[in-house]
C-alpha cells in the first residue's frame, strides 16, 4: 500500500471535530466510493464479510481478483 | 389498509342472479374460482379460454373502490391481451417507460424502463383497478363465464380429491364441490384464514397516506419519485399519472403519524396543496393512510386449494410487484390446471406451481423489503449510508445505482423450473437475455406482434435453414418459422435451424440449433410434467 501514512493521517484528519452523526455519514460517503473504485460487487461483498469477521475473506486482494470478472 | 375517502366515481352494479343451486341439490364443478378481483378474474377468464368451466364467486357486487392497483407492467398487459382486454387498456391507460428520482429540488437521475422498439406493450400503463375489473368482468360475461357476485365463500371442506366450498348469498346459503379452488380472495383471504395458515414476513412501521386527485397538470406520464422534497421535508414522495385526469400521489408519514389524524380531509387537502402550489384547482378522489407487510403463505398450495395473489404474497406498493405479481400467478397456474383437467399432464404439472411461483414471489418479497429499507431507513447506519447514496448521486452516476425508489416489476425468469429442458452441451451457447423458463420476449412477427402468435398453446418458433426438414403445425403444437434476421432473430439469437419451444403462458420451455421431433416431442412431456 503506497502513501499508508498519509492516508491514515488523512482519514483521522478528515473525521477530526467531527461529531458521531457526521463522522458516520463521511465513513459511509467513502465506502460507497472505494466500492465503486474496487469495481467488483463480489469482491466488495467478500469485503465487507472480512470486516464483519476478519479471516473469512480471501487476504490477498489483487490474485484472488484474476479469477472474477 | 385503511380507506377513508368516497371516490367520485360510480362503480358498475353487478347484481346478484339466483343460482339454481338454491334448491338445494348440490352440484360439483371442476373449479371454483373465489374472488373476483384482477386475479380471480383473469385466472378464471384464462380457464375459459382454455375450455375448463369455472364457477366465480365474490362477496360484493361490484369492482374495486377506489384505483388501488394502477401500474399494470409490460408482462400483465401481454396476459391481458392474450385474454381479450388489450384494446381497452391501450385506449383508457396512460402508457408511461421513463422515470426521474428527486433528491430535494435537485433531479438526481432519469431512467427508461423500455428503451428499444419493436414490443407490442410499452413498460407500464397506469389504469385504475376499478377498470381493469370492468373489462374483465365484461369479457368473462361474453365468453359466458359463471360469475356470482354477492356470493360469500363462509367454509370450505377438504375432501380429499376435492374441496367442499359454502357460500352464502342475499336469498340463502348453498354448498358445492370442486375438484379445485382458486383462493384469489385477497391479503384477507377467507379461504386462508379458515385453514389458519400463517403468513410469514415482515410488517414496516412507516405509514404512507394515498390520495387520488383529480386535476389538469401538466405533468408528463412519468414516474416521478422524491427524496426529501421540499413540499414535504425529510420523507419522499411519489407521483403517477391515471386516466380521467387522476394522480396518484403517495406520500410517506412516517411510524408515528397518527392514521385518523392524517386521514382528515383538512390534513390531506394541506399536504396536497403544498405538493402542487396555490393555483392548481383540486378534487379528493379516493384517500387511504396504510401501512404494508411483506409476506408469504409457506405453501401456495394445499391439496385441492391453490392460493394466488395477495391471498399467496404481499409486497409493498413500491416496485408495481403486487398486482402484477398476481396476475403472473393466474397466468401461470390456468393452463397446467386446464392441462390436468384435460388428462394431458403428470402430477408434476400442478406441483411446479409452487416451485415457479414461490421464487418469484420470493424475489418479489426481497426486492420490494429492499425498496423499503431504503426509503424507511431504521436510522443509524441505514441512514448514513441512504443519504451517502443520495448525496454522491448528483455527481457521481456509479451511485445512482444503489437509489431505490422502487426496483419495477420485471417478469420472473423462472429460472431453474422443472418444466424446463437444460441447454444441451453441444452446439453454440445463445447470446441474450432469453433462456427456458423467460417469458417469451416480444418482437414484430408478420404484419403484426410475436406474442399475439403464442395464443394459448405450445408452439414452436423455428428459424428456417435453407434445405433442412422444418417442423410442421400438428394439433398440440403449432409451428412458426421465422427468417435467421432481424428484431426476432436477434432476441432469440435465431440462426438457421435454431428452434425454441413455448409453453401455454408463453413462456420458453427449451431451445435447439437444430429441429429434433424426438427431442421437441420430450420436452413437450417434460413441460406437462410427465417425466
Amino acid at each position: 500500500m503506497n502513501r499508508a501514512d498519509d492516508i491514515f493521517a488523512a482519514l483521522v484528519e478528515a473525521h477530526r471535530g467531527l461529531g458521531e452523526e457526521e463522522s458516520r455519514r463521511l465513513d459511509a460517503r467513502l465506502i460507497l466510493l472505494l466500492a465503486n473504485e474496487v469495481g467488483n460487487g463480489e469482491r466488495v461483498l467478500a469485503l465487507i464479510e472480512e470486516a464483519r469477521a476478519p479471516g473469512t475473506a480471501p487476504v490477498d486482494g489483487p490474485a484472488s481478483r484474476a479469477g472474477e470478472c | 389498509m385503511q380507506a377513508v375517502g368516497k371516490p367520485n366515481r360510480v362503480n358498475p352494479v353487478y347484481p346478484f342472479r339466483r343460482p339454481a343451486d338454491l334448491d338445494g341439490r348440490e352440484r360439483h364443478y371442476p373449479v371454483c374460482v373465489v374472488g373476483a378481483g384482477p386475479v380471480g378474474l383473469a385466472a378464471a377468464v384464462d380457464l375459459k379460454l382454455r375450455g375448463v368451466d369455472a364457477v366465480l364467486v365474490d362477496e360484493g357486487g361490484t369492482v374495486s373502490e377506489g384505483s388501488r392497483l394502477i401500474c399494470v407492467a409490460k408482462r400483465s398487459l401481454e396476459i391481458l391481451a392474450r385474454l381479450g382486454i388489450g384494446p381497452e387498456l391501450a385506449a383508457k391507460g396512460v402508457v408511461w417507460n421513463r422515470g426521474k428520482v428527486f433528491h430535494g429540488d435537485a433531479l438526481v437521475y432519469a431512467f427508461d424502463l423500455l428503451p428499444e422498439e419493436g414490443h407490442r406493450w410499452p413498460a407500464f400503463i397506469n389504469i385504475q383497478q376499478y377498470y381493469v375489473e370492468e373489462y374483465l368482468a365484461a369479457r368473462a360475461g361474453a365468453l359466458g363465464l359463471d360469475l356470482r357476485w354477492k356470493t360469500r365463500l363462509v367454509a370450505t371442506e377438504d375432501l380429499g380429491d376435492g374441496v367442499r366450498a359454502r357460500v352464502s348469498t342475499p336469498e340463502g346459503g348453498y354448498s358445492f364441490t370442486c375438484d379445485w379452488l382458486l383462493a384469489c380472495d385477497g391479503a384477507r383471504s377467507t379461504v386462508r384464514s379458515g385453514l389458519g395458515l400463517p403468513f410469514r414476513g415482515r410488517s414496516f412501521p412507516d405509514r404512507f397516506l394515498i390520495a387520488d386527485v383529480r386535476m389538469k397538470a401538466n405533468f408528463p406520464a412519468e414516474r416521478r419519485f422524491w427524496f426529501d422534497p421540499p413540499f414535504h421535508a425529510g420523507r419522499s414522495a411519489l407521483l403517477h399519472k391515471q386516466p380521467d385526469d387522476i394522480w396518484r400521489i403517495d406520500l410517506q408519514l412516517g411510524p408515528d403519524a397518527d392514521p385518523d389524524e392524517e386521514a382528515r380531509p383538512e390534513r390531506v387537502l394541506s399536504r396536497i396543496r403544498a405538493m402542487i402550489g396555490p393555483d392548481t384547482p383540486f378534487d379528493l378522489e379516493w384517500v387511504s393512510v396504510y401501512t404494508f407487510r411483506c409476506r408469504r403463505l409457506e405453501r401456495f398450495r394445499r391439496g385441492c386449494i391453490f392460493f394466488l395473489g395477495d391471498a399467496a404474497h404481499q409486497v409493498s406498493p413500491f416496485g408495481a410487484r403486487g398486482g402484477n405479481g398476481g396476475i403472473q400467478d393466474a397466468d401461470n397456474l390456468a393452463w397446467k390446471l386446464a392441462e390436468t383437467i384435460a388428462g394431458r399432464a403428470g402430477p408434476a404439472l400442478l406441483d411446479s406451481y409452487e416451485a415457479e411461483r414461490i421464487p418469484a414471489a420470493d424475489e418479489n418479497i426481497l426486492n420490494s423489503s429492499r425498496s423499503t429499507d431504503f426509503m424507511t431507513p431504521a436510522g443509524g447506519a441505514a441512514e448514513a449510508f441512504r443519504d451517502a447514496a443520495l448525496a454522491l448521486s448528483r455527481r457521481h452516476a456509479f451511485a445512482r445505482s444503489f437509489v431505490n425508489s422502487g426496483r419495477l416489476s420485471t417478469p420472473a425468469p423462472l429460472a431453474g423450473s422443472p418444466l424446463s429442458t437444460p441447454d444441451e452441451a453441444a452446439g453454440a451457447a445463445f447470446k441474450g437475455t432469453m433462456q427456458p423458463g423467460a417469458a417469451a420476449v416480444d418482437a414484430p412477427f408478420g404484419d403484426g406482434w410475436w406474442l399475439d402468435r403464442l395464443d394459448g398453446g405450445f408452439a414452436l418458433l423455428h428459424f428456417a435453414e435453407p434445405g433442412g426438414a422444418g417442423p410442421e403445425s400438428s394439433a398440440a403444437l403449432s409451428v412458426h418459422c421465422a427468417a435467421p434476421e432481424g428484431l426476432l432473430a436477434s432476441r432469440y439469437d435465431g440462426r438457421p435451424g435454431t428452434t425454441w419451444l413455448f409453453r401455454p403462458d408463453q413462456h420458453a420451455a427449451a431451445r435447439w440449433r437444430r429441429f429434433d421431433p424426438a427431442r421437441v416431442g420430450a420436452a413437450v412431456d417434460r413441460a406437462r410434467g410427465l417425466s
